[in-house]
């Protein structure tokens, strides 16, 4: 579904690579978490599998097209693919819930009956039935970001991205919001979370690749969220050597 | 469904930026204007041309008593001088170039003087033996007259061979002078109107970000996302090439026709037709300018 191999990623002007020489591969229907520090390259990672940036070095496959063969006519179409949730939510103030959710499907050239069809059947789902008419600033965080995850799946894509989602949630909001994402995994959907929620990643025992200086350093199977990386390779002391996976499992 | 979206996200957009809408309106407004006046010019001067040049003659002005120009000797052109003329003209080198000749003798000239100046003062002292006998000729070829003017101007008895046309030259240099200037100011205004489109672009592009971020998110293609632009674009500069075609005509009509008009009775003027060709041409270039320029102000948003 998603691999990376020996992907390495130079931003201009910053000798240190986001991601160094990263392979992995995630399968179809997997709920993956994607932990590390601030600038662990997590976002770069899921900016790649988004092809908002192309890789410095090194290759990566996503629903099986080669991204970077796909030519740049073609991304928008890729990208119906895929869904995405940020922490901030992204949504349109002046419009209502459902013209938010709707607008995805309009841009995309889904029919009318097909956007009346489908976006309350998804409000449904992420459970604002009620609240289809109101605006966002009329509505909680945890509200906002069913309406984002509405948005992000109402095309029904075989990748959902999410950039930290409950970064701005409470507990237990957040906990209502991971349980919608594990509906949505539990459909099909490969579902692709960074975070920083050690909570979160403890409780749901899923994968977890834990990116430190943009390098895996650690990639286990229902995996908890365990912080060896400490982020002070920012103030010049080398960054950590990476491990190899087995080493982290023996400590579970 | 798409071309309602499209057609409000455009009407959005053209409410949301008023004032820079109707800065390019104007711009191109008047800037089309002048090259629709430019083109008018044109018209103007190749209708004079057209209608002089076949009219313009060649005329072979003879000797007369009092005359020492060309050719002259204070001697009134004898018939056998008179007659080397006609020969000449109606020899082989010439006999092709010329198409038709009228000769007037003095009395002939004179009506026509009366005629013309008969009013102004100091006609009165002219007597027709003042006058020199006349040939018109007219040309088959107008652009031919040098040939005719250096052949017949040495012969005895010619007192001067001129060209009318040369009469009109200073006529069309200015007209065509006119003209270039109208084009100078036309395209410095269209450098200025394209600019003016593109930056408008650039910030309703820059007020609608958050859609156009989402839409990039979501997938929508980049001709989806750029035709909204590009037609509010266009809309602005056709509602400018609108008004100056509107411009144009009434200048035409209302300038060229009842003032000019009724000023210069015979010269040839321009009318309604030329306009309506010209209408076109200036909805046509202010479309396609708007289009070209909106297009490369919102490229830099559809980078993926």
């Amino acid at each position: 579904m998603i691999r990376f191999d020996q992907v390495t990623k130079l931003y201009k002007g910053n000798a240190r690579p986001a991601l160094n020489s990263v392979s992995l591969e995630i399968l179809r229907g997997e709920f993956v978490f994607l932990v590390g520090a601030s600038g662990s390259g997590k976002s770069s990672f899921l900016r790649l599998v988004l092809r908002e940036e192309q890789p410095t070095r090194g290759q990566i496959h996503v629903l099986g097209q080669a991204l970077g063969t796909l030519s740049s006519r073609k991304v928008p179409y890729f990208r119906r693919n895929l869904g995405v949730v940020f922490q901030d939510f992204r949504l349109l103030p002046q419009k209502s819930v459902f013209d938010n959710v709707a607008f995805t499907l309009q841009v995309i050239g889904k029919s009318k009956g097909f956007i009346q069809e489908a976006v309350p059947d998804v409000l449904k789902m992420v459970g604002l039935a009620g609240k289809a008419s109101r605006l966002p600033h009329e509505l909680s965080g945890g509200e906002q970001q069913r309406v984002a995850i509405a948005r992000a799946i109402v095309n029904k894509p075989a990748i959902l991205l999410a950039d930290e989602p409950t970064g701005n949630l409470d507990p237990s909001t957040s906990a209502g919001i991971m349980t919608l994402l594990e509906r949505i995994s539990q459909g099909g959907t490969t579902v692709i979370m960074a975070t920083h929620d050690a909570g979160i990643v403890d409780q749901m025992k899923r994968r977890v690749i834990e990116l430190v200086g943009g390098q895996v350093v650690r990639d286990e199977r229902q995996g908890g969220y365990q912080t060896q990386a400490l982020p002070v390779q920012s103030f010049g002391t080398p960054t950590p050597a990476p491990r190899a996976p087995g080493q982290w499992t023996e400590t579970l | 469904m798409r071309f309602g979206l499209i057609m409000s996200e455009v009407g959005n957009g053209l409410k949301r930026n008023l004032s820079m809408v109707v800065s390019v309106v104007l711009v191109t407004f008047i800037s089309l204007t002048f090259v629709g006046a430019a083109i008018l010019l044109q018209f103007q001067i190749g209708q004079m041309k057209g209608y002089w040049y076949d009219r313009a003659q060649v005329a072979i002005y003879m000797c007369t008593d009092t005359s020492t120009d060309g050719n002259c000797k204070l001697a009134e052109a004898t018939d056998a001088e008179k007659d080397g003329v006609r020969d000449k003209l109606e020899s082989s080198t010439l006999a092709n170039l010329v198409d038709k000749v009228d000769f007037e003798n003095h009395d002939q000239v004179f009506a026509q003087y009366k005629e013309q100046f008969g009013d102004t003062t100091g006609s009165d002292f002219v007597t027709p033996e003042f006058l020199p006998e006349t040939f018109w000729v007219n040309l088959t070829d107008p652009d031919q007259a040098d040939v005719l003017v250096e052949s017949i101007s040495g012969l005895a008895g010619v007192e001067q061979v001129t060209d009318q046309r040369g009469y009109l030259e200073p006529i069309f240099s200015a007209l065509n002078a006119a003209s270039f200037t109208a084009v100078g100011i036309a395209v410095l205004m269209l450098i200025a109107a394209v600019l003016l489109i593109a930056t408008t672009i650039r910030l309703s592009a820059f007020s609608r970000r958050r859609e156009l971020g989402i839409m990039r998110l979501v997938g929508a293609s980049n001709r989806f996302i750029q035709t909204p632009f590009v037609l509010e674009g266009v809309i602005a500069s056709l509602i400018g090439s609108v008004l100056a075609s509107g411009a144009v005509v009434l200048l035409v009509r209302f300038f060229v026709q009842d003032y000019l008009g009724g000023q210069t009775q015979g010269t040839p003027l321009i009318g309604l037709t030329d306009a309506f060709i010209v209408v076109p041409v200036l909805i046509g270039v202010g479309a396609v300018l708007a289009a070209v320029s909106a297009n490369v102000a919102i490229s830099r948003y559809l980078k993926v």
